[in-house]
């Protein structure tokens, strides 16, 4: 009952905030807004017992990602008494294209057989870092260690984009 | 039941969240109102005094790109961070293995670090690159100060072009 409730409550907070970052006059607001959607998907995982998921979207989404989506607000060229959304607003073809894409994802909800278990996530476990720990070091070794590469990649490829020339 | 100790431990950080969110609101909302005082605003109670500079201009001025190349810095780490947590989880039980796994990862990563630290991205002050070309400042800098009926004399330089010279 109380897991209802909070699912309940994190899904208002979650359609509520993506909906306001939508449409907020000012685009500050939307990326504020934003950050309260990513904790509300993280309430979310965590209801669904993903608990290194949730922290994981805690610590990356609103940490990090949020940080560079202000940051890349503070730094875009535009007059600052007008940090507002500067495209008029095209609501026919948003409304078009988000009603396909909604479309698509309930058609794919609706006809998917869901297995039903009933025996939860975790298992015995109480926590799922350990298993993801066992798997990232044994049988997912290529793709964790190939994940530093692609970070690195990217850590290069930002810092030689911001310093703007060839040196 | 394990998935009821999770939903357990979640539940009291949102026990706390909804607290702290609670306790802020109700100081500000209810108890400030009772606690200051009654007097009416006036112009003079918005300045700084005392303490602290006057201030001129927008607060939303464009930052430096600077500021984004530590922030992509800081989300780069923030993920390597979330891929050591489960590492740190079964460490133990894995042995050596597991602890060169990690060095590998850490290590790749500690290249990009070694980069952009000898690049100079990271140096507040740049070493070399970022020069800045006569007339001409970095973003973020005022040199047209919205002066808002201060008259422009007042307002100290905040560019110093000797510093920039002497790199």
């Amino acid at each position: 009952m109380g897991v209802q409730i909070a699912f309940w409550l994190f899904a208002i907070l979650v359609a509520g905030t993506a909906l306001y970052a939508a449409v907020a006059p000012k685009i500050v607001h939307a990326a504020f807004s934003l950050m309260a959607t990513f904790f509300g998907v993280a309430g979310i995982y965590a209801i669904l017992g993903s608990d290194f998921l949730a922290v994981t979207q805690v610590l990356v989404y609103v940490g990090g990602i949020m940080v560079l989506i202000v940051f890349g607000v503070l730094l875009t060229d535009r007059v600052p008494e007008e940090y507002k959304v500067v495209a008029p607003r095209r609501w026919l073809p948003a409304l078009i294209a988000g009603g396909l894409c909604f479309a698509a994802i309930a058609g794919a909800l609706k006809s998917t057989v869901w297995p039903i278990s009933s025996s939860t996530p975790l298992g015995d476990a109480t926590s799922t870092v350990e298993g993801i720990g066992r798997s990232l070091l044994t049988d997912y070794l290529i793709p964790f260690e190939f994940a530093s590469i692609l970070l690195l990649v990217v850590l290069v490829g930002a810092a030689r984009l911001a310093r703007g020339q060839v040196r | 039941m394990p998935q009821d100790t999770l939903n357990q431990d979640f539940a009291t950080i949102l026990v706390f969240l909804v607290f702290g969110a609670l306790f802020v609101i109700a100081n500000m909302v209810l108890v400030g109102r009772l606690i200051r005082s009654k007097t009416k605003y006036t112009e003079g109670k918005s300045t700084v005094y005392e303490c602290g500079e006057p201030t001129f201009g927008s607060a939303f001025v464009r930052f430096d790109i600077r500021f984004y190349v530590l922030a992509v810095v800081f989300a780069i780490f923030d993920v390597e961070v979330v891929f050591l947590f489960p590492w740190a989880a079964v460490m133990k039980s894995l042995g050596p293995v597991a602890w060169l796994e990690a060095a590998a990862f850490v290590g790749v990563l500690g290249v990009g670090l070694a980069y952009i630290w000898r690049k100079g991205d990271i140096d507040w002050i740049p070493a070399h690159g970022h020069t800045r070309q006569a007339g001409k400042t970095l973003p973020g800098e005022l040199t047209t100060v919205p002066t808002d009926g201060v008259p422009a004399a007042t307002i100290p330089a905040i560019a110093t072009p000797a510093v920039a010279e002497a790199r």
